[in-house]
């Protein structure tokens, strides 16, 4: 038997199932690097929460939207995973069971599953646990390397935590962060600082920009132009008042800002198509991340600031088009 | 050698299966009954000349153009003319064919036979637009343009570059390649030739990177040949399409809706100038060309000078096809056509005729969108393909238009790496019917 059918008669190898699995190896080293500091509670949190967002997109699948089962398209197991690693890893079971909920059902599903929703899930689910429970999200396990079962935990602060009171300052908290209160840079980029268990390795973090950006799956734009605005912000910022804590590399390598901008703000759904989009959008949550970090009461901005540039993509997309060949200003230039 | 171009945005590589660029072109021989369509290119069907009971030879006209848009159709084999009515081409369609039933080969007097290279030009420009029409010559890269359209500068434009493509960016298809191996010399006499149709000095051919054996043998020939350049271009596809040519080797962009003409270039075929050369220098017409027969449920895959006219199954009878064919494309795969009539003819425009295994042509199956821009990442021409998809499935076509659906070359590219295997550019090709429909 002939088959006919229209051109063209055959396709590229990657699909969307092996997009994902490369988004996927690329959380990997973030992943290891939460096991190496937070150990047995950052292996309980993320199994909790990838099996909790899988099971949730197959249960509406099949019992809800009466269709085939999306979940082999491996998008809900990165939910699961960055939902995880906003989360401190000591946060109790039933609560990341709450965020699978409002990341993959009230998100991601509720929209019309991949591909249609608004706002990345993931972060949904993350400020939906940061707003109904502020203390288990704000209390952060010391970082411990290698101390599997984190037996002797201690709470920290992270650094940004740690920049805001300095900010508020009052004489005392100044000098506590001036007597090592602040870690230093290694630290920060290797990750042994308190926070969100994925969060807290820059280098991890960037070994997955790298992958991601080798195997094609995102282009450079997003994590540049979101990092660098944010850069350029701080820098000018830092030079203009005689602060001498909130120098602009501290402020990238802490909090959620390179796994927003590497992973959360990338999202293909969540994000505009066009290049020039991409940079409007990237830019847009550079801006807002400095503006919520700086000048609001929360000392963490990059999840509001892509949830709100999100809102936007669909006015981005409207207006952001490539340029038709043979037209514009190369055509000019003739 | 100047440096390695190429289009600016836009484009893919596919694999490229050029399994049968070493396999020499050889005759396929005259099968027992050719079947030819008396439309094998863009415009009107040619009028049919000769009927039932009728003798012809070899090169004898059997079709005549009918208007402007429109190409001479010729007879491939000597014998007897059997029938004339529709049948079922390679595109599925019913056409009107001529069916000869072949006796002897007896070729028209006055072609030269010979195979002795004739280098000099001696036909005036006018009379090589008249021998270039006389011989139904059209774009042999698929689209089957009528060529003395394009080699007759209509007055107020100005051409300035003739380029001969040489590219071939279509997976599997060697034709061109192996013509340019074997016949450098008669393709370069070519490009004079047209370039003394158009009046100017300068031929640029454009090989891709991807045919060192080609680049080397056309730039041995091109040494003594003033004017004559070769250009490599990057192994990406579509840089055979015209316009992405045009801009990979001029820099000049073709603007929406307009010609290559508008932008001074005239782009020929690889296999089109062969043909000019042999109508101009031996007086052959249009009959034969080179197809390769290939694809992966293919034992023995081969380049074949074929007679046009000769059905399919005769040349896949002679390269010992595999028993589990899932498909026959006419063309090439990323803008082929799936035939299922093994007796469909070979044609002026057909280059390559492949069958591919059951196994590799699984239906794709289709996931939703997942935004994630290949589509715009990929488009040569800089459309948006997911939001063309999108006003087609609501039926708004004129909102695709207004984001210049029409501009849409059909190579494919967004179908190719959709990961969700989603028709993108059957929702172009549809959004482009409708539009023309009701103009």
């Amino acid at each position: 038997m002939l088959k006919v059918s229209t051109a063209p008669h055959f396709y590229s190898p990657v699909d969307t199932r092996s997009i994902m699995l490369n988004v996927i190896i690329a959380l990997v080293p973030a992943g290891l690097a939460a096991l190496v500091f937070f150990g047995l509670n950052a292996l309980i949190t993320m199994v909790t929460s990838v099996a909790g967002c899988v099971v949730m997109e197959y249960l509406v699948c099949r019992y809800w939207f009466k269709v085939p089962s999306t979940t082999s398209d491996l998008s809900a197991v990165i939910t699961g995973l960055l939902l995880a690693y906003n989360l401190p890893c000591n946060m109790p079971v039933w609560m990341t069971l709450i965020g699978c909920f409002v990341a993959i059902v009230v998100a991601k599903m509720a929209f019309g599953g991949i591909g249609k929703n608004i706002f990345n899930p993931a972060l949904v689910g993350r400020v939906f646990l940061f707003i109904s429970f502020p203390i288990q999200m704000t209390t952060w396990l010391k970082p411990k390397i290698f101390d599997f079962l984190n037996v002797d935990a201690s709470t920290s602060a992270t650094t940004l935590t740690l920049l805001k009171h300095i900010d508020s300052s009052t004489s005392a908290t100044m000098l506590s962060a001036k007597e090592g209160g602040l870690p230093q840079y290694w630290d920060m980029f290797i990750g042994n600082v308190g926070g969100s268990m994925g969060e807290v390795s820059a280098a991890a973090l960037l070994l997955g920009l790298l992958w991601m950006l080798y195997k094609k799956v995102i282009t450079w734009h997003i994590p540049f132009f979101y990092v660098g605005t944010f850069f350029m912000l701080n820098f000018i910022f830092w030079l203009s008042t005689d602060s001498q804590v909130f120098d602009p590399l501290t402020q990238i390598l802490s909090g959620g800002l390179l796994l927003g901008a590497i992973f959360m703000a990338t999202d293909y759904t969540t994000s505009p198509m066009s290049v020039k989009g991409k940079i409007f959008f990237a830019v847009g949550c550079g801006v807002l991340t400095f503006v919520i970090r700086n000048y609001s009461s929360y000392p963490e901005g990059v999840s509001f600031a892509i949830l709100i540039m999100n809102a936007f993509v669909p006015l981005i997309d409207m207006t952001c088009h490539s340029r038709i060949f043979g037209t514009g200003k190369k055509q000019k230039e003739k | 050698m100047s440096k390695i171009k190429t289009f600016s945005k836009g484009g893919i590589h596919p694999q490229k299966y050029k399994i049968t660029s070493d396999v020499p072109i050889t005759d396929a021989g005259i099968p027992d009954m050719v079947v030819i369509p008396v439309r094998q290119h863009i415009g009107a069907p040619a009028k049919i000349l000769v009927q039932k009971g009728d003798k012809v030879k070899v090169g004898t006209l059997i079709a005549d153009a009918d208007g402007v848009v429109s190409a001479d159709v010729h007879s491939s084999v000597s014998g007897e003319v059997t029938k004339v009515e529709d049948a079922e081409a390679g595109s599925g369609y019913y056409e009107k064919m001529i069916t000869i039933k072949v006796e002897g080969d007896e070729w028209e007097e006055n072609i030269d036979r010979s195979p002795n290279v004739v280098r000099e030009i001696s036909a005036s420009p006018e009379e090589i637009i008249e021998i270039v029409k006389q011989s139904g010559i059209v774009g042999m890269g698929g689209a089957g343009f009528p060529t003395p359209i394009k080699v007759d500068v209509p007055s107020g434009k100005k051409v300035d570059c003739l380029i001969i493509n040489g590219i071939e960016c279509e997976p599997y298809l060697t034709a061109d390649d192996r013509l340019m191996q074997e016949c450098a010399e008669q393709i370069v006499i070519g490009a004079k030739i047209l370039n003394k149709a158009l009046g100017i000095q300068n031929a640029i051919i454009a090989i891709d990177e991807n045919k060192p054996k080609a680049i080397e043998a056309v730039q041995k020939i091109t040494r003594s040949y003033v004017g004559v350049n070769v250009q490599v271009c990057a192994t990406k596809y579509p840089q055979g399409a015209e316009k992405q040519l045009i801009a990979a080797v001029t820099g000049r962009e073709v603007p929406p809706g307009c010609l290559p003409i508008d932008v001074h270039c005239v782009v020929q075929n690889a296999g089109t100038v062969f043909a000019v050369y042999e109508a101009v220098q031996k007086h052959k017409p249009l009959f034969e060309r080179v197809v390769t027969v290939s694809g992966d449920a293919v034992n023995n895959p081969a380049n074949f000078r074929v007679r046009i006219g000769t059905p399919a199954s005769f040349l896949i009878a002679k390269v010992d096809p595999q028993q589990d064919v899932g498909k026959m494309i006419f063309g090439g795969p990323m803008m082929g056509t799936a035939a299922i009539n093994k007796e469909a003819p070979v044609t002026k425009t057909t280059s390559g005729i492949l069958l591919l295994k059951q196994t590799s042509v699984v239906d794709p199956v289709v996931s939703a969108c997942i935004r994630c821009a290949t589509c715009l990442d990929v488009c040569p021409q800089g459309l948006e393909p997911f939001a063309i998809a999108n006003f087609v499935r609501n039926a708004e076509y004129q909102e695709a238009k207004k984001i210049h659906v029409l501009d849409c070359i059909e190579c494919g590219c967004c179908s190719y790496s959709c990961p969700a295997r989603i028709p993108l550019l059957d929702f172009c090709k549809l959004a482009k019917y409708e539009i023309r429909k009701k103009k």
